[in-house]
């Protein structure tokens, strides 16, 4: 069959698709979006955390079919997302993250990449080992940001308990919400 | 492009999209060594570029499958594959008959792994076939339409059933070398240590305490699974991108199945999503291997979460019978101690695990007379192999256990108790090898004991209790009702490197040029980075070396010499070891070219100790001489050399003695949990650590390795148990449905005390890190448990029964 | 394979009824687990996303019409006052990515005993309203629902499309075990509802029999004991002896088994325990609001 759906604020259409494969294959195998991760396909994970009309779901359980029509933002969109989110809560005035250099980015090493607040607190933090957590994770913990500004640990750590995370022990992902809450306060 | 379903750019031929790249560090990331400095491959790894080794995809690539025993021991009647063969869009299937040549067998140590089965299947879930086709489901449509009959046979599962008369022998025609020592065919590698004499020495003793433990089968859970990509090359070679610890191991045991030189197998390292031990045996490598080479196109596999439960090794159970003597004043009189790990049906790294476990079984105590064996044993369990801490882990379980029943037999403080006994620089061990250099026993435990307790009754609040912080958590099992604390210490001892004699070496390239002007540093290692952060400690450690702000780490591969494993707390030493030991050769030709240059400007070139500093030569007085760009110009400087530690030895195999370790590093952990002691349900609430390492590198992530290691014990103390069925063999609960690991609820703030006390014979003064907080992290939450509910608790992980009476 | 998607309700009922094997998907946390691990190859697909009734709810004087498909984070956010044990059983389902997708029509059409719905459904008294395009719409009462292991009184023809659930008329509370402290599988769980209105005690367990069960001896007993001792009226604490007798009872009502979960000795035990302390829980509140409205009037 084929699907037809936005991502990352693109149309993307992906034909042949299978009718048992899900959005994260889909995105993965299909349109070029490895980002988020398949480390456990039945949702006790979040590694394949992504936003499906806004909300965070695992896209591993959701059938490619149920996203026609439908809007996903993927952790390789969370700097635009945060850029347009930062400009429409600046309501036209300044928009200071949007203008950060763009497209000087190292396609190596990624380096000048514009990385939204909670991205960059991770690494700042020291939240990232192998990293195969922390796509779902960053998509996580943005949304928590951006629904609830200045959360207590304990709402962090309940927004977060459905994302696994094998090497931290997860102090350095709670210092990095925290910071990146923090850096939010801050810039408001 | 000639496929229409993947609008990523075109890959170059050989070369499949998100094959590794170079990792450049610059200006966020300047860090020398002692300083915290961030991941080069950070930023990928945020914004989802970082391509992990199931991220990989090649023009025109297939999908391979692998059908694996339904059953834990059968012999293999037959095998017909011609329903699959025949489904459309399927490329290739493979049986054990179709492997090219007669090496038809791997292993880390001992080649006894079957790559396809053959005559029987040793253990649930062993690969039997594997296919190739354009879609995975067409892959799986055509693995279930193989038809392979079994004729099961009696399962082994313990050392009963394994050494029982005429028992069955998980292999019957053992050659390697632990056969002629090992009391039966059945048993890997047997390892006694005697010193002293622990009989007479029981006879000294006030009180003796006696203790029957088992430990559970642990999985390492990695999140990023197995998986890679396999090319076949116009030369009939391969390429391999794949995730796994040791490039140069996986290419040792593959290039011989492949009837390959190795110099046509040639593997470059994909991102790798977590290891712990269990990338250290191959899983998919060779299958993928000799599925692109049958089919002549890339062939990627990728396992699912059940799959990977069966697709590496895990962490030995263990039972452990212990029977220590103390005299009334509270010190040691002996040790006598039985250890048998359940190897499983492969023997992977038993051996290694056996002498792990026999030489540290002691902890890190002064205990004169030993009387210890440890065994592995073949069974038709998951086969067991490494997983962080190795063997270290099930022993201080144990004996953490002992030194509290001691403790309060004798009316002691536990951590007084544990302090009286600590060893320290100069206590021989077991092995009658000295410890020569910090071990900070008592200290540690010091520090812990003196960090302060958080509050009690945390969950109160004005609203009522708040349920995430009680046992239970968002569960809403209790309000405070039933909730005790408890309090448990406990410390551990782990070697670092490996060990009896085994050539542990790594290798390192580094270049230095001008690249406009700039002098840049380029370090390429076969070092597997697996999350730990070696790249960024590769950077530091050239950045330091060689003066310069700008270092590239090139993509780990077998272009360069083995770096050995990314295992065993080794690889800051190690392959750190190496990368300063070519960074030193560089210097030193780098000063040669500047003095052959400049030498006739200032004297200073000929008499001054020179360093480089901030891209320039200066002399240790600190007067500039030149310009590092200056003085390379066009020239290139390289250098790749191989760097060993210390040697070490062999344990005689009768009485266990020789100075068989390189190094070790300690942790003391103290545990603060509430326990629901009605419904059996545990909060760990604190879990601190304080630990010496040396020379902390980089401490953003020496504490990072702390936490994470803290939080695997944890998880194996609480929740984590691969559970296998004792009379069929098989693995109940391969998913993590079934199979737990901690959450971010369930983890607890781990606040961390770090010690630098430097060992002389490492590098800047170094201890591996990794290891030794998943030690004593599961036994101190244990004894808070214990505490909390007055229990024995012989066993881990302790479920709700073993707190309920209800097993 | 094939996916349907209607557009509307009537559509899916059609779909349904044309393709009786069709399996309906609607926030996937179940079908989707079982076809990414190839547990399960439907037919057909039937994708109930683009049928916007299965998402809204409605407060009626008595009872809320709850969509099939209203997810479990919607339940907990905007349906706390009016169904508070389902709230918190709702607050207990899995991970926050789930509850984003996970409604209670995906729970009553798996029908799994684990499933963290049916004990709150159970206590607080509830109706499942399907239809079929050939019979229309039938309520079937919570208590006849279940049928089996995984087993249900739905016809292979029929959908569901809303659950009527008793507004709360008293407190409610809702407990379940597992071995981690989020994200789990219930090892057993107890729902318990006060029904100031009829006078009675309402009860639902999950994971502790081949079906979700109520404990209708220890309701009895508890009703029975109530009653008798003027506790409705009194509003004084209940006597520790009854309590435990009502754990006893409702530990009793399991048939629970040994499983990779927790073994059957343990589930019992642990009915027990949350059943005491659910009891004790909502009594407290009951007290609590009575004392309170008694001092305002």
């Amino acid at each position: 069959m084929r699907v037809k759906f936005t991502v990352n604020g693109r149309p993307q259409e992906a034909d042949d698709v299978w009718e048992g494969e899900s959005l994260l294959y889909v995105l993965r195998e299909r349109l070029g979006l490895p980002g988020s991760k398949n480390a456990c396909e039945q949702g006790e994970c979040g590694s394949c955390t992504v936003r499906l009309d806004g909300v965070p779901v695992c896209s591993c359980l959701v059938a490619a079919g149920q996203v026609e029509g439908r809007d996903v933002v993927t952790v390789e969109g969370l700097a635009d997302h945060a850029r347009r989110r930062a400009a429409a809560g600046a309501r036209g005035t300044s928009l200071p993250d949007a203008q950060q250099a763009r497209g000087g980015a190292d396609s190596h090493t990624g380096e000048g990449t514009e990385l939204s607040p909670v991205q960059q607190a991770f690494l700042d933090a020291g939240a990232v080992q192998c990293g195969f957590c922390t796509p779902g994770l960053l998509v996580a913990a943005d949304e928590l940001l951006e629904s609830h500004p200045n959360p207590s640990d304990e709402d962090v750590r309940e927004a977060l308990s459905g994302n696994l995370c094998r090497c931290t022990g997860y102090e350095k992902i709670m210092d990095a919400v925290r910071l990146a809450a923090a850096r939010q306060g801050e810039a408001v | 492009m000639s496929s229409p379903k993947h609008p990523t750019a075109s890959a170059q031929r050989g070369a499949p999209a998100g094959a590794p790249t170079r990792i450049t560090q610059g200006s966020q990331t300047r860090g020398a060594i002692g300083e915290s400095t961030l991941r080069p491959d950070g930023t990928l790894k945020v914004t989802g570029e970082f391509a992990y080794s199931s991220d990989l995809w090649h023009e025109d690539m297939l999908w391979g499958q692998i059908l694996r025993s339904p059953v834990a021991h059968a012999e293999i009647v037959s095998i017909d594959t011609a329903e699959a063969l025949a489904t459309p869009g399927v490329y290739a299937v493979l049986t054990h008959d179709d492997l090219p040549t007669e090496v038809k067998n791997y292993g880390l140590e001992i080649r006894d792994t079957p790559v396809l089965a053959y005559g029987k299947v040793r253990h649930h879930g062993e690969p039997v076939a594997v296919v190739a086709a354009a879609h995975p489901e067409t892959a799986r449509r055509a693995a279930a339409k193989i038809k392979v009959e079994y004729r099961e046979l009696p399962v082994i599962t313990d050392e009963a059933s394994a050494t029982a008369p005429g028992a069955v022998l998980v292999h019957e025609h053992r050659t390697d070398h632990h056969v002629g020592h090992v009391p039966h065919p059945n048993i890997v590698h047997r390892q006694p240590i005697v010193r002293g004499d622990a009989a007479a020495a029981a006879r000294r003793a006030d009180v003796i305490v006696r203790g029957e433990y088992t430990f559970g089968m642990q999985d390492q859970a990695f999140l990023g699974p197995e998986s890679g990509l396999a090319v076949p090359e116009e030369d009939g070679g391969v390429h391999l991108y794949v995730a796994t610890q040791w490039l140069h191991s996986d290419l040792r045991q593959i290039a011989p199945v492949l009837g390959l030189p190795e110099d046509k197998v040639r593997m470059t390292l994909a991102g790798v999503g977590g290891a712990f031990g269990g990338r250290e045996d191959l899983s998919m490598q060779i299958h993928a291997c000799l599925l692109a080479l049958r089919t002549g196109k890339p062939v990627k596999i990728v396992y699912n979460r059940f799959e990977s439960f069966f697709g590496h090794v895990h962490r030995h159970p263990a039972k452990l019978y212990y029977e220590h003597g103390a005299t009334h004043d509270g010190r040691l009189t002996h040790l006598k101690c039985r250890i048998v790990l359940d190897g499983g049906a492969y023997a992977s790294a038993s051996p290694a695990v056996v002498g792990n476990a026999a030489s540290l079984s002691v902890g890190p105590y002064v205990v004169d007379d030993v009387d210890i064996e440890a065994i592995a044993l073949y069974t038709n369990n998951p086969p067991c192999g490494a997983m962080r801490g190795f063997g270290a882990v099930q022993a201080c379980f144990a004996y953490e256990a002992q030194m509290d029943k001691l403790a309060k037999k004798l009316g002691m403080d536990p951590v007084e108790f544990r302090q009286r006994n600590a060893m320290e620089q100069g206590t021989i061990m077991p092995t009658g090898q000295p410890v020569d250099s910090p071990a900070p026993v008592a200290e540690l435990l010091r520090r812990v004991k003196a960090m302060p307790l958080p509050p009690e009754r945390q969950w109160e609040s004005s609203e009522g209790a708040d349920v995430r912080q009680l046992p239970g958590g968002l569960s809403n099992t209790t309000h405070g009702e039933g909730v005790v604390r408890g309090i448990g210490y406990a410390v551990g001892i782990k070697n670092v490197g490996f060990s009896e004699g085994f050539d542990d070496y790594s290798t390192a390239r580094v270049r230095l040029e001008a690249v406009a002007g700039e002098p840049v540093a380029t370090v390429h290692t076969a070092m597997a980075e697996v999350g730990q952060g070696g790249v960024t400690v590769h950077a530091q450690i050239a950045r330091t070396e060689l003066g310069v702000a700008q270092v590239t780490i090139r993509p780990a591969d077998t272009q360069v010499g083995s770096a050995g494993s990314t295992s065993a707390s080794r690889q800051t030493y190690v392959t750190g070891g190496a990368v300063r030991h070519a960074c030193e050769q560089v210097r030193e030709r780098v000063l040669e070219l500047g003095r052959r240059r400049f030498g006739s400007y200032h004297p200073a070139w000929a008499t001054a100790e020179l360093l480089l500093e901030g891209g320039k030569v200066v002399t240790d007085g600190g007067e500039v001489l030149a310009d590092l760009a200056e003085v390379l110009g066009d020239e290139a400087v390289e250098v790749e050399d191989e760097w060993r530690h210390r040697p070490t030895e062999p344990f005689d195999l009768r009485t266990g003695q020789g100075n068989g370790h390189v190094q070790y590093s300690f942790a003391a952990h103290r545990a603060v949990v509430e326990v629901d002691t009605e419904l059996g349900l545990v909060k760990v609430v604190e879990l601190a650590c304080a630990q010496d390492v040396g020379k902390a590198l980089n401490p953003l992530s020496v504490v990072g390795q702390i936490q994470g290691g803290t939080t695997q014990g944890l998880g194996v103390a609480v929740m984590e148990e691969i559970v296998v069925d004792p009379r069929t063999a098989k693995v109940r609960n391969p998913s993590f449905t079934d199979y737990l690991i901690p959450t971010i609820l369930d983890t607890p703030t781990i606040p961390v005390d770090v010690l630098e006390l430097a060992d002389d014979h490492a590098p800047y003064g170094l201890r591996g890190v990794g290891e030794a907080p998943t030690l004593s992290s599961t036994p101190a939450v244990l004894a808070a448990i214990r505490d909390a509910t007055g229990l024995e608790l012989n066993r881990t992980p302790v479920r709700p029964e073993h707190l309920t009476g209800t097993a | 394979m094939d996916f349907l998607r209607p557009a509307s309700w009537e559509e899916a009922l059609a779909a349904k009824a044309e393709h009786p094997t069709a399996v309906p998907i609607a926030g996937g946390t179940d079908v989707m687990v079982e076809i990414n691990f190839d547990h399960r190859r439907p037919e057909y697909l039937l994708d109930l996303n683009r049928v916007g009734d299965l998402y809204e709810w409605e407060v009626g004087e008595d009872s809320v019409r709850l969509g099939a498909s209203v997810p479990y984070a919607k339940i907990m956010e905007h349906l706390r006052a009016e169904l508070p044990g389902l709230a918190l059983a709702s607050h207990t389902v899995a991970s926050p990515q789930i509850r984003n997708r996970g409604g209670v029509g995906g729970n009553l059409g798996t029908a799994s005993p684990a499933g963290d719905a049916h004990p709150a459904l159970l206590a607080a008294g509830a109706e499942v309203e399907v239809q079929s395009a050939a019979r229309g719409t039938r309520l079937v009462p919570i208590d006849d629902f279940y049928t089996g292991v995984k087993r249900n009184a739905l016809q292979p023809d029929e959908l569901i499309r809303a659950v009527h659930v008793r507004k709360a008329d008293g407190p409610q509370q809702y407990s379940k075990v597992g071995t981690r402290n989020a994200m789990v599988i219930a090892v057993c769980a107890f729902g318990l509802a006060l029904h100031p209105d009829t006078r009675t005690v309402r009860t639902g367990i999950g994971s502790a029999a081949p079906t979700p069960v109520r404990a209708a001896t220890a309701e009895d007993f508890l009703n029975a004991a109530l009653e008798e001792g003027g506790f409705w009226d009194s509003g004084k604490v209940i006597t520790p002896s009854v309590a435990r007798q009502f754990a006893d009872l409702c530990a009793a009502s399991c048939n629970p088994i040994d499983d990779v979960r927790g073994t059957a000795g343990y589930r019992r035990h642990a009915v027990g325990v949350m059943a005491r302390r659910t009891l004790t829980w909502t009594w407290e509140s009951y007290r609590g609001t009575r004392t309170a409205s008694e001092g305002a009037a």
